[in-house]
């Protein structure tokens, strides 16, 4: 396997930038667009997806060789969905607040292409200690950008990021941003800005 | 009249893509042509019809009458998961032309997560049976109208000179964002 000559670390970085779910493959666009009203929301999104992704690749990837080939789908669905379950109740229970700005995208995590996607292409054949830090790359990759548009789109809107005041006072909110047309240009202008980054980087 | 104001607000007012960001991976993937467009969209609104009355019956008689509620998620993505199957294997029976035309965008609807959405926003809403499924129609013909606009759009955006690390979803989301805005002006609607 090609696969495994690469380090732990290398394993972690891909999915960070080389292979971000969301700026280099599009993947899981729907959470990223409707819970980046604010840079906290981003977060706690994020947190909940690494908690899924790296659990859900442990268990799969402890379980790879008992899975039967076809059913494997259903078998990882039931297994995310377990997961989401969990961290839905215990975002409930202890973060009333946060669970009702985030509405219906916790448990909405199950149907997410990242974990589904990370199950399939990696922890389904690859060790546990692999699968973990692959899941644990991937689902950091993806709270960065969310933290990043979180923050964007909170500061235009808002003023605000993570409720500090940083604009002056006389900054007058961009409402737009903080809407819904605001989620798909902003992510649009990312993934557009992350394209030209390796554009450049491969030229030179 | 209820039943009119929740139609012309799940198909319009809320609009699953533009308003509430659900179902974009259908939307960014399946909007390159026309055709394609109005298939998915057609089998989307026939699964979610389905999906809507379903996971009604499911919620009310089994998950809260045995105090289940906690085995939503697990079980409504399992139903819905089946009945995407179901529903396959009964168009292919009944009608050969409208399997052929809905093709491979039937299976791909069980990880669209407009369809876990609406069983989701079901059971928050508190409809009744008959109301949630003109709400679970609603949101498929809204769905479907986002998806053919889309298309219509990016047949147009095939001729411009967009710049090369904006093509492909870049300029689709952008684009999104300016219908988003355009149906902004429907929020005030009821």
């Amino acid at each position: 396997m090609a696969k495994s000559k690469i380090s732990m670390a290398q394993e972690f970085a891909k999915g960070l930038w080389k292979e971000n779910p969301i700026l280099r493959m599009v993947l899981g666009t729907c959470p990223t667009l409707a819970v980046t009203t604010s840079a906290i929301n981003g977060v706690s999104m994020g947190l909940a997806v690494i908690f899924t992704l790296v659990m859900s690749s442990l268990i799969i990837s402890l379980l790879r060789k008992i899975i039967p080939n076809e059913v494997r789908i259903a078998t990882f669905i039931v297994v995310i969905a377990t997961f989401v379950t969990v961290a839905d109740r215990t975002i409930a229970a202890y973060y009333p607040e946060i669970s009702k700005s985030l509405g219906p995208f916790i448990p909405l995590i199950v149907v997410n292409c990242i974990v589904l996607a990370r199950q399939e292409a990696f922890a389904s054949k690859n060790p546990v200690g692999r699968s973990v830090i692959d899941a644990l790359g991937m689902s950091v990759g993806f709270t960065l950008v969310l933290l990043v548009m979180g923050s964007f789109r909170e500061l235009m809107g808002n003023g605000t990021v993570f409720a500090h005041q940083i604009m002056p006072l006389s900054f007058q909110p961009w409402m737009a941003i903080a809407l819904q047309p605001g989620a798909f240009l902003t992510l649009g202008f990312m993934i557009g800005l992350s394209n030209w980054i390796i554009a450049k980087g491969k030229r030179v | 009249m209820n039943l009119i104001l929740i139609f012309i607000s799940a198909a319009i007012i809320n609009n699953y893509v533009l308003v509430s960001f659900l179902g974009i991976c259908p939307f960014i993937g399946v909007s390159k042509k026309l055709g394609s467009a109005v298939s998915m969209g057609m089998a989307t609104t026939f699964v979610m019809t389905i999906t809507a009355a379903v996971a009604w019956l499911l919620n009310k008689y089994i998950l809260i009458g045995l105090h289940l509620e906690f085995l939503q998620i697990v079980s409504f993505i399992l139903v819905i998961a089946s009945l995407v199957q179901l529903v396959e294997m009964f168009i292919k029976k009944v009608s050969r032309p409208l399997y052929d035309a809905l093709g491979i965008f039937l299976p791909l609807i069980t990880t669209n997560c407009a369809i876990l959405g609406l069983a989701l926003f079901l059971v928050m809403k508190q409809y009744n049976f008959i109301e949630s499924i003109v709400f679970g129609f609603a949101s498929g013909v809204g769905f479907t109208l986002a998806l053919v606009i889309m298309a219509g759009i990016r047949e147009e955006l095939e001729l411009a000179d967009v710049p090369a690390p904006f093509r492909g979803a870049p300029i689709t989301l952008i684009v999104a964002g300016c219908l988003a805005l355009a149906f902004m002006g429907f929020s005030g609607l009821i």
